[in-house]
């Protein structure tokens, strides 16, 4: 990477990771959501553990979605997104890197923790590793795509929740793909490696298309 | 920033070096003998065998995470109506104990689960009311780290506390109320027998040894959060100064 | 906004827009900037370093600071010399400055390693302005560039953008102080109906 690329990963990563940043936020946030829902469908340790992998993928979900406004906001409301647009650096890199940066202050502690509340799911260990290996290969979509929300909210004073409803439709394929992949890994006859396969690609068509989209609409946003 | 730099603080500064070392010294005794005791010479369960053992650094680790949230609910209080200076330092450092020891008890609680229930997690009442705990104080950590300003983030918290300490009881009550809604009385519970001497000993011993332990941690933690408030006063005098050789000189602690 | 805007500036010179409060001066700054699209009309660089966009010979100094409150003020510019790529351009001749002598020339040496939050707004602005300083550029965009400034500072950013002019670059600015600028021209912005030319220009 160019030495620009990595300022710019160092720069948000401790940004999200100081006073003020919201890193670990959304870890606990994902727990809280785990913690809730047995309270709605009842201790019962089976029907948990059935569930269970449906719950993390969702918690991930709602985890990633609602930590992402604040991605382009933050930088638009000092000027930084101005300054940006003039550095004479590619905007659809930038806004990759930024991804990142943010997937990696946010979205890979979501998936370390990810086995640790598959405990309180009663989630046998291959199914937790299975979870939590599509939840590595899925989360980077899930951000990718949540970017183009963030971006096309950018200037609005309350997008967060403009932001769910816009993306959740596009996040449902990640979820369906996310969630089958680890049920085929716990059912047998069902082949793992397809719907995870699948995972895998959509996770890269969305490292394509995020930051174009996201680029286009954060241009279209200064003015 | 005078306040800080002047009143309380400094004097407790002075209390707590006096203190710590003798804190620390029973603690380590305490621990000495408690971890002796609950080791050797406490009997093993004849049904449970050795797992018996977890229960000594379990309960009173239980007991603590109860013990903090009633301190860091008494220094809100302190926090909000006296404005004592030292009431939401004694807030901020109290909770990552809490959290610790409360994340502790969930541990070892799901470590004695393993061989008893089969699984180290049932969301049986209790686990869960203490689970819920664990998110309130991480919660309140994270409230206290996102704000800049410690006397801001200070008051925050110490509503969201006392609010919390408030709805304890009826978390706890509505826990219970969905628990036994689901689940008729099949879960062990830790409250079998009536405690026998050779077990109550050793638990008592380490619930002392453990309550040491908090104070311990407590005073640091506070220490260093009065430290750290003042170098965080320095070095807004130092931004604020043309010459920071001058404002070095002028930001020495009076006593 | 605009219409019949014409103007052209070469280097070593500084054109001074002024007017009343909303005419559009900043529009005007942030149009050259790039961040708003004309509707008709071009703006041209000449000689400027081949297959770039003018934006990316410009510094844009505007109202907001761009400085992130949880880094330090070292870490602040540390990002910006990085990420800002250079332009370097025949004619122009103003080497970077590494970020610490930057900040030493504001006068905000000693907050280098403090977090920016704790710098207070003039700070900031300066920190800002050495932004300025460690990426060279020859097009400095300035608006209001005295805000929150003290007399101090104020002469400082003075020296900044003479240095700046005596090296061959160009400035920008709309403000409402005298500036003591070596080369000047005068831009006022009138509306349309009051006065039959919008343009008016002067050398100093």
């Amino acid at each position: 990477m160019s030495p620009w690329a990595i300022a710019l990963f160092q720069r948000d990563l401790r940004l999200s990771v100081r006073v003020g940043g919201s890193a670990l936020v959304g870890v606990l946030f994902f727990l809280a959501v785990v913690t809730v829902i047995p309270f709605g469908v009842g201790p019962d340790l089976n029907l948990l553990s059935r569930i269970g992998p449906a719950i993390l993928w969702i918690g991930a979900l709602l985890a990633t979605l609602l930590g992402l406004d604040r991605l382009f906001q933050a930088d638009r409301d000092d000027g930084t997104l101005d300054l940006m647009l003039m550095a004479g650096r590619p905007l659809e890199l930038v806004v990759l890197i930024k991804c990142l940066a943010h997937w990696v202050a946010t979205g890979l502690p979501l998936v370390a923790a990810a086995p640790l509340l598959a405990v309180f799911l009663n989630i046998d260990p291959l199914a937790m590793g299975a979870v939590t290996l599509t939840l590595l290969v899925g989360t980077p979509a899930l951000t990718l795509i949540g970017a183009i929300g963030a971006a096309l909210t950018v200037s609005l004073r309350r997008g967060g929740l403009l932001l769910a409803v816009l993306v959740v439709p596009l996040a449902i394929p990640v979820l369906i793909f996310g969630v089958s992949s680890a049920d085929a890994a716990i059912h047998d006859p069902v082949p793992f490696l397809t719907p995870f396969l699948i995972l895998c690609a959509l996770s890269l068509i969305a490292a394509v298309i995020g930051p174009i989209a996201s680029a286009a609409a954060l241009r279209f946003a200064t003015d | 920033m005078a306040f800080w730099d002047y009143a309380n603080p400094t004097r407790f500064l002075k209390l707590v070096q006096v203190v710590l070392p003798w804190l620390t010294g029973l603690c380590v005794l305490a621990f000495g003998a408690g971890l002796y005791m609950s080791f050797f010479v406490a009997p093993e369960d004849y049904q449970q065998g050795q797992t018996v053992r977890i229960m000594y650094i379990h309960v009173p680790a239980a007991w603590l995470s109860m013990m903090c949230y009633s301190i860091m609910a008494v220094s809100s209080l302190g926090t909000l109506v006296w404005k004592h200076p030292l009431a939401d330092v004694s807030a901020k450092a109290a909770a990552p104990i809490g959290a610790a020891f409360t994340f502790m008890a969930l541990v070892t609680g799901s470590l004695w689960g393993k061989p008893m229930w089969g699984t180290y997690w049932v969301w049986d009442a209790r686990l869960t009311s203490v689970l819920v705990l664990l998110i309130m104080y991480l919660g309140l950590m994270t409230l206290w780290r996102t704000m800049d300003d410690p006397i801001k983030a200070g008051k925050a918290a110490a509503v969201l506390t006392l609010v919390g300490a408030l709805n304890l009881p009826v978390i706890k009550f509505s826990v219970d109320w969905w628990n036994t809604l689901h689940q008729p009385a099949s879960v062990m519970r830790m409250d079998g027998p009536t405690i026998h001497l050779d077990i109550l000993w050793p638990l008592l011993v380490m619930a002392v040894a453990f309550t040491l332990l908090f104070f311990v941690l407590h005073l640091m933690a506070m220490r260093n959060e009065i430290l750290r408030r003042r170098v965080r006063t320095l070095r807004l005098r130092a931004a604020s100064a043309a010459h920071p050789r001058s404002a070095v000189a002028t930001a020495q602690p009076a006593e | 906004m605009f219409e019949d805007l014409s103007f052209s500036l070469e280097g070593g010179c500084a054109l001074v827009v002024t007017g009343a409060n909303g005419i559009g001066k900043s529009s005007l700054l942030r149009t050259l900037a790039g961040l708003v699209p004309l509707a008709h009309g071009s703006i041209r660089l000449e000689g400027g370093v081949p297959d770039t966009p003018p934006e990316e010979h410009i510094h844009y100094f505007g109202h907001q600071d761009a400085v992130k409150p949880a880094l330090s003020a070292l870490e602040n510019l540390r990002f910006w010399q990085s990420f800002s790529a250079a332009a370097h351009v025949s004619g122009f001749s103003d080497g970077p400055v590494k970020p610490l002598e930057a900040l030493d020339i504001l006068g905000i040496g000693h907050t280098a390693q403090l977090p920016a939050a704790f710098l207070s707004a003039g700070q900031k602005r300066r920190l800002s302005l050495c932004r300025l300083l460690v990426t060279p550029r020859p097009i400095w965009l300035m608006d209001e560039p005295t805000a929150a400034l003290d007399r101090v500072s104020e002469t400082q950013l003075l020296n900044l953008m003479n240095t700046h002019l005596a090296a061959g670059g160009l400035i920008v600015t709309a403000t409402h102080a005298d500036l003591a600028l070596e080369k000047t021209l005068i831009l006022h912005l009138q509306t349309g109906d009051t006065a039959d030319l919008p343009l008016e220009e002067a050398m100093q």
